[in-house]
């Protein structure tokens, strides 16, 4: 039946999108105000563009797309070709839709914080492949990382880092996921808490790279190691792989290493014309950590570089770089200097040979610079602005071009003997540029972190998306905008919108991940279930109330709670539903109460009764036909 | 007259012939699957429930699709219509129907050694009053829970007659009713009695009587 309705639906939708190109070229020029399309050159690909995103009802997407939420702090889902958004997971800020924040575990887990600003998602990985167990995001703003099960789209667990201050170079996974990055953005004096004025800053202040280890079962996380750096601005990172498996890679600026009170940190950190790629071997990093080479601080491993070498090496990068990017078969390593029209490609394997035999042109606080001549490819003539590259599968990488606002397709080596040494013969191995809606930072190609990207679809994320969309006043969202890149032209496809903000996002094959939807009775387990209103309870210890209750359609049970002013009260809530879909919400009145609990799924509140009086309470999710009779009164004696 | 009833002692007194006997092992062989395999199901279509909830019988057990959710499910449905909640406490079918089998493969064995057709017989008429009862004492539970309404429910309806055979429209959901494998398997059980009977029924009237 449902079948039949899609037949119907999808002719219906071709007939639609054949009789629209029909009228628009029947009124040829006339529709000028529409502009855009225009401007793109998309015009006559709008019929293949609609089809190629157009899901029908009840059909359903090939890829998972998860953007980072930026400052927002989540997660949002959504799906790739249609760019439906789907769901968000809370992960670093409360969510009340979900009861985030609300109950005793999220809040515990959220530690006190209101809000993180959540920048680039990392899927974890088995043999260089997304393997669809867990997303990994980092926190900007508060020094910490989070893992998400992709078995219930669900936060298990946020991880805070000390001397970590604002870590941004975060959450890159290595190939079979032993390490996830963090990284240090702003240099801080060290250790975490040290006051020195900025005027000390080339002595006193410090930034930390560190590998935080997964447990390969359940995907705990924890420090390992922690490196301690020079005074420079930290930015993105990859994980190598193929050739360049086990080690780390950072991008850095500030190298000039100076914050000068009003001098304006964009002016004196672009003084010199490169600054550092880092390349760090994870696996020297954990001999020096076995051997003993470390120092104690704050429970953090902290290796210094000087003392351990082997471990950490530079190799200079023009100019203010922000990515550092691994080929899927780990052999070159693209960095993009923003402030420099070229990315510029390392070749691994000269990497290696430097190392061996010491090649280095600098030494900078005992961290070895490798030789840029002996270890550098070529530099790319890409265009203004470059970010950040992924890759397809036909050896081809995409570079976000921020200032010039495109994506620039280019061939990855081998080039032809010379070329690398001819700015001009450079030109040959760029591709082709689209232009994107506006000011590109990240952007994501399908399994486009893997060792096996797909190569059809890329998305661009994008920071301004002025007059793209119906107007919603100043406050305006970003852009995200699908690209088909499986044929030999890039093709716009799909505008799509997002709340702030997106930075990075992860794409994987919808096929991979296999989420329940019902916590199953017998399953899973918490000491404070009940599954029958038989079990429900109300128990008083001195001052102390705990319930149990469980939720069902359509009511609660217990449905009257009564206590006295001043109780500390614990609600364990359980939905007893083992239906998908069948979740129940439980708020408290007045009382800042929101929990939402799934089918099969038990939480807990405690809060005070401080305020006396009588407090209805209710489901907030709706359940049922009887939904609204869903209810029930907590009594504050006074 | 006397004749038949001579004729008709003298074919039940008579043994089961080889192949007769083969045929009443197979009935025991095909019984003992029965204690594994639904006899009835029952499939619950709305457009809210694209899967559907499927109910299945056993001789033993009540079992719900999607590992036993779509029993809560349907009871918490019937809740809104004050239907009293399907639990096997209130079957207590689940209980004698497995002993029955268990009977019937016990007295079939027993014909299989002491073979006559007329021990055969008399297996069958007790099986068919069995599977007759069984179906009457299903069918009455149906009724019984459609027809005992809570009248407090929050949804009042016509008592109504699920199901037993075939499909009905029930509220928002269509409803399909219909035998299972382990039904099948009992009605093959009737089959190779009978035709073990028949058999050697017709080898002792080719007999030349005295």
């Amino acid at each position: 039946m449902s079948r039949i309705q899609t037949h119907i639906l999808r002719s219906t939708m071709a007939l639609i999108i054949i009789s629209v190109m029909m009228t628009m070229i029947g009124c040829g020029g006339s529709d000028e105000g529409r502009g855009r399309g225009t401007e793109t050159g998309m015009r006559s690909d709008v019929t293949d563009a609609a089809l190629k995103t157009y899901v029908p009802p009840g059909d359903l997407d090939e890829y998972y797309l998860f953007y980072s939420g930026g400052h927002s702090g989540q997660i949002f889902v959504s799906g790739v070709p249609s760019m439906r958004h789907i769901c968000t997971i809370p992960v670093f800020s409360p969510y009340p839709g979900t009861g985030y924040g609300f109950d005793n575990e999220t809040k515990e887990m959220l530690g006190g914080y209101t809000w993180g600003d959540s920048h680039h998602p990392g899927l974890s990985e088995t043999d260089g492949e997304y393997d669809g167990r867990w997303l990994f995001i980092n926190d900007n703003a508060q020094g910490r990382i989070a893992r998400i099960a992709l078995d219930d789209f669900k936060t298990k667990q946020i991880l805070k880092v000390p001397h970590i201050s604002a870590n941004h170079g975060s959450s890159f996974v290595t190939p079979n996921t032993e390490y996830i990055t963090m990284a240090t953005r702003m240099s801080v004096p060290f250790p975490q808490g040290t006051y020195a004025d900025v005027t000390e800053y080339a002595e006193e202040y410090h930034g930390i790279v560190a590998g935080i280890a997964i447990d390969p079962d359940d995907g705990n996380m924890t420090l390992d190691w922690e490196i301690l750096m020079p005074p420079f601005n930290y930015d993105l990172g990859d994980a190598g792989k193929g050739v360049s498996d086990g080690w780390l890679f950072w991008t850095c600026y500030n190298t000039e290493r100076e914050f000068i009170e009003g001098a304006k940190l964009e002016v004196t950190a672009s003084q010199r014309d490169k600054d550092y790629v880092i390349m760090v071997n994870w696996r020297e990093a954990q001999k020096a950590v076995a051997a003993g080479n470390f120092t104690m601080y704050d429970g953090a491993r902290v290796i210094d570089p000087a003392k351990a070498p082997g471990v950490v090496f530079f190799a200079g990068l023009g100019k203010s770089p922000h990515g550092v990017d691994v080929s899927p078969d780990g052999q070159w390593i693209i960095g993009s200097g923003k402030l420099s029209p070229t990315t510029t490609v390392f070749n691994f394997e000269k990497v290696l040979a430097a190392i061996a035999a010491e090649d280095y042109e600098d030494i900078v606080d005992g961290i070895p610079v490798l030789t840029y001549e002996s270890v550098r490819e070529a530099e790319v003539p890409v265009g203004l602005g470059p970010l950040h590259t992924q890759f397809d599968d036909r050896g081809n990488a995409y570079t976000s071009l921020f200032v010039e606002s495109a994506v620039v397709k280019w061939k990855l080596p081998p080039y032809a003997a010379g070329d690398a040494e001819d700015a001009k013969r450079m030109e040959q191995y760029i591709v082709e540029k689209i232009p994107v809606a506006y000011n590109i930072g990240h952007l994501v190609s399908a399994e486009g972190d893997s060792k096996s990207p797909d190569g059809n679809y890329l998305v661009a994320l994008n920071k301004l998306s002025k007059g793209r969309h119906l107007s919603v006043g100043p406050s305006i969202p970003e852009s995200a905008q699908l690209i088909d890149i499986s044929g030999d032209r890039m093709r716009l496809l799909y505008d799509a919108f997002t709340e702030p903000e997106p930075h990075y996002a992860v794409m994987i094959k919808a096929d991979k991940l296999h989420p329940f939807e019902v916590y199953k009775r017998g399953e899973h387990h918490n000491p404070n279930a009940i599954w029958s209103a038989d079990e429900a309870s109300i128990t008083r210890t001195g001052r102390k109330v705990e319930v149990k209750m469980i939720a069902v359609r359509s009511f609660f049970s217990p449905d009257v709670i009564r206590v006295n002013l001043g109780d500390e009260v614990t609600i364990h809530i359980t939905n007893i539903e083992q239906t998908r879909d069948e979740l129940h919400g439980f708020a408290i009145d007045d009382y800042n109460i929101n929990i939402v609990a799934d089918p099969g799924e038990t939480k807990s509140v405690t809060f005070k009764a401080d305020k006396s009086g009588v407090y209805a309470f209710y489901c907030t999710n709706f359940c049922s036909a009887l939904h609204q009779e869903m209810q029930g009164y907590l009594l504050v004696k006074p | 007259m006397e004749s038949f009833f001579t004729r008709t002692r003298g074919i039940l007194g008579s043994p089961l012939t080889g192949i007769s006997r083969i045929l009443v092992i197979l009935a025991v062989v095909v019984l003992i699957p029965t204690f594994f395999m639904p006899l009835w199901n029952l499939e619950f279509w709305s457009y809210q429930y694209p899967e559907s909830l499927t109910l299945d019988i056993y001789s033993h057990k009540l079992v719900g699709g999607n590992d036993n959710a779509d029993l809560a499910e349907i009871n918490i449905l019937n809740h809104y219509i004050g239907m009293a909640e399907l639990h096997e406490k209130e079957f207590p079918e689940l209980m004698w129907v497995p002993f029955a089998l268990g009977i019937f493969i016990v007295l079939t064995l027993r014909a299989v050694v002491f073979g006559t057709v007329g021990k055969v017989v008399d297996i069958l008429v007790l099986f068919s009053y069995f599977g007759m009862f069984s179906l009457w004492s299903f069918w009455y539970k149906l009724n019984y829970f459609g027809h005992n309404l809570d009248a407090k429910a929050a949804v009042k309806v016509e008592p109504f007659s699920p199901p037993l055979f075939g499909f009905e429209q029930v509220g928002q959901f269509k409803v399909w009713s219909y035998p299972s494998y382990s039904s099948y398997l009992l009605f093959a059980f009737v089959l190779f009695l009978t035709l073990s009977i028949i058999l050697s029924a017709r080898a002792a009237l080719k007999k030349p009587s005295n």
